[in-house]
């Protein structure tokens, strides 16, 4: 093959005086050996742009991972409402206090309600030290932020951005801040951006892809079963098949429309959990974790069958005759001998439905996730957040902070996706040398 | 006939000595069997239930006495509190993002194809590929960051800040022609593969150089595939969502200017069900015939690019 290809190059571009019947159109021999450099400058000009075509496609996607990280990292101008100074005891500075004196302060400063408050939320004895110091800075401090600027503004202006804040903010503090952190991995969700956090946001994404795979892996591969191993020809398995087809290509606020209407409203004592008596009938409401892992799966589920049906073609028949040939029947022989060889497939389609599932907004948004919860989910019952619904929120904010803090959780998000298709290249790796 | 029955009897009879558990298996068979089956049914019945919900929904919405089907296609205002339910607004907001996206998609995502398939070198394509995957797979959320924070004050440095509002269908569109650009280059690139080698062995004998073989034989014999590929394009341009709802701007307006904010059907869709919907209301109705609408326009497109492939497929041996 690949001498062939190689050989014919050089006679496409080396003929001097090419037939003209394949450019045709009535140009006569003479003129057409003219033309010889001028078909081969224009040839050159196109093989110019498309190859510019496939540059233009890689410039959007650096442009896109730099544009985040541009977001996610970069000086901003925070103003302390109390100034730190004014918190230190007996000379020392806040920094360096003990966390007994930390929490006499936060005593001090806070009323008693709002003390009793974080001391029935954790009790301070159970407390670390840098929790009790983030308490203060977040309850005494408040740090507000007047200015910020994206991290290519604050490499290349350093100089203008110190003038500007030594100008105009004399009373506050200028910091590099790095918005994409491991502490911005695990803190809670807050309307605070300085204190905000995205660990509810991924608990409410585990949570919901956890029923998304539910619903959506036995059914999938089910389903591909069925059309590969038993389905004869007939109009009714011909119109499964088309309509998984169709289903693929179904926009996915229309799937978010289906689980408004299906899960959240006419199963409404499912999904709430009203049925199991967990919460009371006149507050329960469906817009729960399990409503919304049941749209995303009922959304995956053609991508699961597709590719399941795909793994289970690429068995070879010859496997199935020699178990046939031994006396297995025929679930016998699809359970121990089609399955564990169509895995790797199967699987490696799934991981790619689910980071299809995590990345999700629109039917979620039309599902009703909620729009400021600071508590992880606990149940399948619980009210959600996931991930990209988030990136939404923050994205629509107009303060730079919160697209800084979007950015950021962009790249969480990002580095989750990629880590899933990583293992689903090893699989298919796997899948390969195997068979 | 006593013959075979006998023959039957005997054949069973010696299977039955010798699993011994032939009877009770097969009962098991068609369990299972029936189980796989409704699985695969599960998904006439998503259509189903899509169909009936929506249907329903939308068809309360028409029964409402503010609405009427014929001032909703007569009518340029979409304005629920007022009353005001035209389709119109809502309908060439689509069209426009659509049109800029597959104006940016299509001839980036052929000239892709068309180099990845006929002049790209085994080694160059094995790069290639995989980077335009990563593209396909990001989340359309984050080309919505991506249209607000990078496209949209790229737009305004070119075009002038009153020219360009913040939120605008141009780079929304453009956003989204980048977020196309994959799906129609690795539907096109499959297809020029399908093309026979001898085809294009047969063009260079002929003296045609690589742009003519490209251009006048293969590109030819790939238009049934190319074709379905543009019309998957328009489809999911129409259903995308995210991309409008953060970059193209909330509101519906009648307007044909790219520069200026305009709310396509799945951008209103976002933003009215973003708090909480009460059920029954007008506006709740009114997603379901939007929905409804969606779902009738990408069904159809979807069909038709699936006909194409079916109907001019060329078909070699």
């Amino acid at each position: 093959m690949k001498a062939i290809t190689t050989s014919t190059r050089p006679i496409g571009q080396s003929v001097q005086r090419p037939n003209p019947s394949l450019k045709g159109r009535g140009e006569s021999l003479a003129n057409y050996s003219v033309n010889t450099k001028g078909r081969r400058r224009k040839g050159s000009i196109w093989r110019w742009i498309f190859q510019l075509s496939t540059m233009i496609g890689i410039i959007a996607l650096l442009a896109l991972l730099l544009n985040i990280i541009n977001g996610a990292f970069g000086y901003a101008v925070l103003e302390a409402k109390v100034d730190p100074a004014t918190l230190a005891v007996n000379g020392v500075p806040l920094e360096e206090q003990s966390k007994g004196q930390l929490i006499d302060v936060l005593q001090s400063k806070l009323s008693s309600g709002a003390f009793n408050k974080l001391e029935r939320d954790q009790p301070f004895a159970e407390r670390s030290r840098a929790n009790v110091y983030q308490l203060v800075i977040e309850r005494l401090v408040k740090y507000d932020i007047k200015a910020s600027w994206p991290l290519w503004d604050s490499l290349t202006h350093s100089g203008e951005i110190k003038a500007t804040f030594a100008r105009d903010y004399p009373n506050a503090q200028l910091r590099f801040i790095s918005w994409f952190t491991a502490d911005f991995v695990s803190r809670p969700q807050s309307s605070e951006a300085l204190t905000a956090g995205v660990r509810t946001a991924i608990l409410g994404s585990l949570w919901t892809i956890l029923f998304t795979l539910l619903l959506a892996f036995p059914l999938g591969v089910g389903a591909a079963i069925y059309l590969e191993e038993y389905a004869t020809d007939n109009r009714l398995n011909r119109l499964i098949r088309t309509n998984i087809n169709n289903l693929a290509g179904v926009p996915s606020i229309v799937y978010g429309i289906l689980g408004l209407a299906i899960f959240v409203r006419t199963l409404e004592p499912l999904t709430s959990g009203e049925l199991f008596g967990l919460v009371d009938p006149t507050t329960a409401n469906g817009r729960t974790v399990l409503a919304a892992g049941l749209t995303l799966g009922l959304l995956v589920l053609p991508i699961i069958i597709i590719n399941a049906q795909e793994a289970i073609r690429a068995v070879p028949q010859s496997l199935r005759k020699a178990s046939y040939g031994l006396g297995a029947t025929k679930w016998q022989t699809i359970w121990s001998h089609v399955l564990p060889n169509a895995m790797p497939g199967i699987l490696t389609g799934t991981i790619l439905a689910i980071s299809r599932a995590i990345g999700e907004t629109a039917p979620l948004v039309v599902v009703g996730a909620s729009t400021a919860i600071s508590f992880d989910p606990a149940s399948p019952f619980s009210k959600f957040t996931t991930l990209p619904i988030q990136i939404y929120q923050w994205t629509s904010r107009p303060q730079d902070e919160f697209r800084s803090l979007a950015a950021a959780a962009i790249l969480v998000l990002l580095v989750i996706l990629l880590s899933l298709n990583a293992s689903a290249i090893l699989l298919r790796n796997r899948f390969s040398r195997r068979l | 006939m006593m013959e075979q029955e006998k023959k039957r009897n005997f054949t069973t009879s010696f299977r039955r000595q010798s699993t011994g558990l032939r009877g009770r298996r097969r009962i098991g068979e068609t369990i299972i069997q029936a189980l796989l089956f409704l699985s695969g049914f599960v998904s006439i019945f998503t259509t189903i239930g899509i169909v009936y919900e929506l249907g329903k929904e939308a068809l309360l919405f028409f029964q409402m006495p503010e609405v009427s089907i014929l001032e909703s296609l007569t009518n340029a205002q979409w304005q629920p509190h007022t009353g005001n339910f035209g389709i119109w607004p809502l309908v060439t907001a689509t069209l426009m993002t659509t049109v800029i996206a597959m104006l940016i998609a299509i001839p980036l995502g052929l000239g892709v194809a068309i180099y990845l398939s006929e002049y790209a070198t085994p080694k160059a394509r094995n790069i290639l590929k995989p980077i335009l995957e990563v593209l396909a797979g990001v989340p359309t959320i984050v080309y919505g960051y991506f249209a607000l924070m990078f496209m949209t004050p790229l737009l305004r440095s070119i075009f002038g800040r009153d020219v360009v509002e913040i939120y605008n269908t141009a780079s929304a569109g453009l956003v989204m022609g980048i977020l196309i650009l994959p799906l129609i280059t690795s539907m096109t690139e499959d297809a020029l593969s399908a093309v026979p080698r001898s085809l294009r062995e047969a063009a260079y004998a002929m003296g045609g150089t690589r742009l003519e073989v490209a251009l006048q034989v293969v590109v030819p014999a790939a238009l049934s595939g190319i074709a379905a590929a543009i019309i998957i394009g328009v489809s999911r341009a129409i259903g995308e969502t995210m991309i409008v709802a953060v970059a193209a701007g909330a509101g519906p307006k009648f307007t044909l200017n790219p520069f200026k904010g305009a709310e396509t059907i799945t951008g209103h869709i976002v933003r009215i069900s973003g708090g909480d919907l009460s059920y029954d209301s007008i506006d709740y109705n009114s997603i379901f015939a939007l929905g409804l609408l969606l779902f009738m326009i990408t069904l159809t497109l979807n069909i038709i690019s699936q006909r194409i492939v079916r109907r001019f497929r060329e078909v070699y041996e």
